[in-house]
């Protein structure tokens, strides 16, 4: 048997892989959507694991709103990052920074 | 859970909604299919639609009513919230078809998103489950994230919309991560329930710990959503980048969709965590308060200094919070109103300065504008000197109705750090005074603005002075919304 901790404890590793995946990465913009996705993962365990041990259906089906969500907003990420390809060439964390003051 | 019954009558209650909606998808077949010769067709299907959906949801200012099974509540906060928002989304509308027009971005898009936004935002305010309000609160984001692309040769604009959607998207994860763990805590996505188990007396200290936990998640999300520092990187580089149009839209109606959310979750659902999340709060602002008057003070670009200045306003709407009283509350809400007034007029005027192919964004623009448009010079005189929080004008009210309850809160000190940081602040705002009053153009300055913009900038700028002239009304209705 699998105590909620264990599940509560992966996902707070995988949360934290994510956040310092964005801090610490500076190369590509696309690692920082896999990072989300990473953050989005966790919270998906979260919720599932919390459902399933207290028998209350409404985590899960917050799972598969989130889900939808993710995927409606990696859609306009990567549209957004096609633009800035074609504005810039290059979709670097460093290239992309041109706003400053 | 199990026994829910659909309730067709409850449909009544959620019309300002699923009129909307239902005009959105109207809209964008329409505009899929008329020619070109009825461009305006879009844009005034849109502004009709925000008018109706306005009246809709004033007729039901006074009911009250959760419906959906505990999803969806309407009251009185979420009924005026959502009319103000029409308003305020129709005269940023008006302001924006200038700006369109000047950079060859009229299209139909811009107006069904803009709309899709709206729609995110109400569903924010009546949100009475965390899923709503996430719900609510990504359809606010991706269709504001889409919109700022929409200047898609622009590089800066792009990047902006880049640097909204990535930092967008992770403050919706802590957000989420924070739900998850309050979730997980009370068992219930409602926020009637959560406030149910918040307030509960027999809390032991595991479970205030991990209430809290979750409730720090929470407030670095609402944190993001407002700008307020340290989660602020996002704010001036979007503000810059961004179409002025589009900025003048981001730094006014969602404004109070961010204070719905936080209304929803830290006031009626986390109420019995207050003094917890107060004690952030109070670093939340007076952070803000502190950088957005400082940092503001070395830009050149206006619309980076409005952003700055935002991230201050931002402080003092959370200042009020922080008391912990229904009149602190109202005074926050107050705030949230005079802010939106000034900020719509500040970004009015920058675009009525816009014409073809010229983007006026720089405050070298505005030398020598009182010789050339004393009206619209002088209206910028009021916001600047209203955002300086100089009386008469409705933001001195703002700031004294915030200050009077963070000193009977007992916060004096958080008080004195917002004077005079509020007192450094001034000498931004009346630099723009002095800019546009004494010094000399170095090119001609046409305002091409169409007379329907003139008309609404007029009425919009001269609120500033009208309200500021009779606060008590305005300052009464916020505080009853509570």
């Amino acid at each position: 048997m699998i105590a909620l901790s264990d599940y509560l404890i992966l996902s707070a590793i995988v949360f934290c892989i994510g956040l310092a995946g964005i801090f610490i990465n500076r190369t590509n913009i696309i690692m920082l959507l896999m990072c989300v996705e990473l953050i989005l993962a966790a919270v998906n365990t979260n919720f599932i694991a919390f459902s399933y041990y207290s028998s209350d259906v409404a985590g899960q089906i917050f799972v598969f709103f989130i889900l939808t969500v993710a995927a409606a907003e990696v859609a306009i990420g990567l549209a957004i990052l096609t633009l800035m390809y074609r504005n810039r060439g290059s979709i670097d964390v460093d290239v992309t920074n041109s706003l400053k003051g | 859970m199990m026994d829910y019954q659909f309730n067709t009558a409850d449909l009544f209650f959620a019309l300002p909604e699923l009129f909307m909606i239902a005009a959105i998808a109207l809209i964008l077949l329409l505009d899929l299919f008329v020619s070109e010769r009825f461009q305006n067709l879009t844009y005034y299907l849109t502004q009709s639609t925000l008018a109706i959906t306005g009246y809709f949801a004033f007729n039901l200012i006074g009911e009250s009513a959760v419906i959906f099974d505990g999803t969806y509540v309407l009251d009185t906060i979420g009924s005026y919230f959502k009319v103000f928002m029409m308003v305020f989304s129709i005269v940023a509308l008006v302001y924006s078809r200038h700006y369109l027009r000047a950079h060859n971005l009229l299209k139909g898009e811009y107006f069904i998103l803009s709309l899709l936004s709206v729609l995110g935002m109400m569903v924010m305010v009546s949100a009475h489950s965390m899923l709503t309000i996430y719900l609510g609160l990504e359809i606010m984001s991706l269709s504001l994230y889409t919109l700022i692309a929409i200047a898609r040769d622009r590089a800066v604009a792009v990047e902006a919309a880049l640097k909204y959607f990535v930092l967008g998207a992770i403050a919706s994860g802590l957000l989420l991560y924070g739900m998850s763990m309050i979730y997980g805590i009370t068992g219930s996505l409602d926020i009637g329930q959560i406030a149910a188990f918040a307030t509960g007396a027999n809390l032991n200290s595991e479970q205030v710990l991990i209430l809290n936990f979750g409730l720090v998640f929470l407030v670095i999300g609402i944190a993001f959503k407002f700008g307020a520092v340290p989660f602020h990187m996002w704010v001036p580089d979007v503000y810059q980048g961004a179409p002025t149009s589009v900025t003048m839209f981001l730094s006014t109606v969602p404004k109070f969709a961010a204070t719905a959310m936080l209304v929803r979750l830290l006031i009626d659902g986390l109420g019995g965590l207050q003094a917890y999340w107060a004690d952030l709060f109070i670093i939340l602002a007076i952070l803000s308060i502190g950088l957005g008057s400082l940092v503001a003070l070395m830009q050149t670009n206006i619309k980076r200094l409005l952003a700055y200045s935002t991230i201050s306003h931002i402080g003092f709407i959370l200042l009020g919070f922080i008391t912990g009283v229904v009149e602190g509350y109202g005074a926050a809400t107050f705030y949230v109103l005079a802010y939106v007034l000034m900020s719509l007029t500040a970004f009015g005027i920058i675009i009525a300065l816009n014409k073809q192919g010229f983007e006026a964004d720089q405050i070298v623009d505005f030398r020598g504008l009182s010789k050339h448009s004393p009206w619209f010079a002088l209206l910028m005189l009021f916001v600047m000197l209203s955002m300086a929080g100089v009386p008469p004008f409705i933001g001195f009210y703002s700031k004294l109705f915030i200050l009077q309850q963070v000193v009977s809160a007992g916060y004096i000190y958080l008080a004195v750090a917002a004077v005079v940081f509020a007192v450094i602040s001034a000498y931004y705002y009346l630099q723009i005074i002095k800019t546009m009053y004494f010094d000399d153009a170095e090119k001609e300055i046409t305002v091409t603005a169409p007379l329907d913009m003139r008309i609404i900038l007029s009425i919009n700028g001269a609120l500033i002075l009208v309200l500021g002239l009779m606060p008590s009304y305005w300052m009464e209705l916020a505080i009853s919304l509570f």
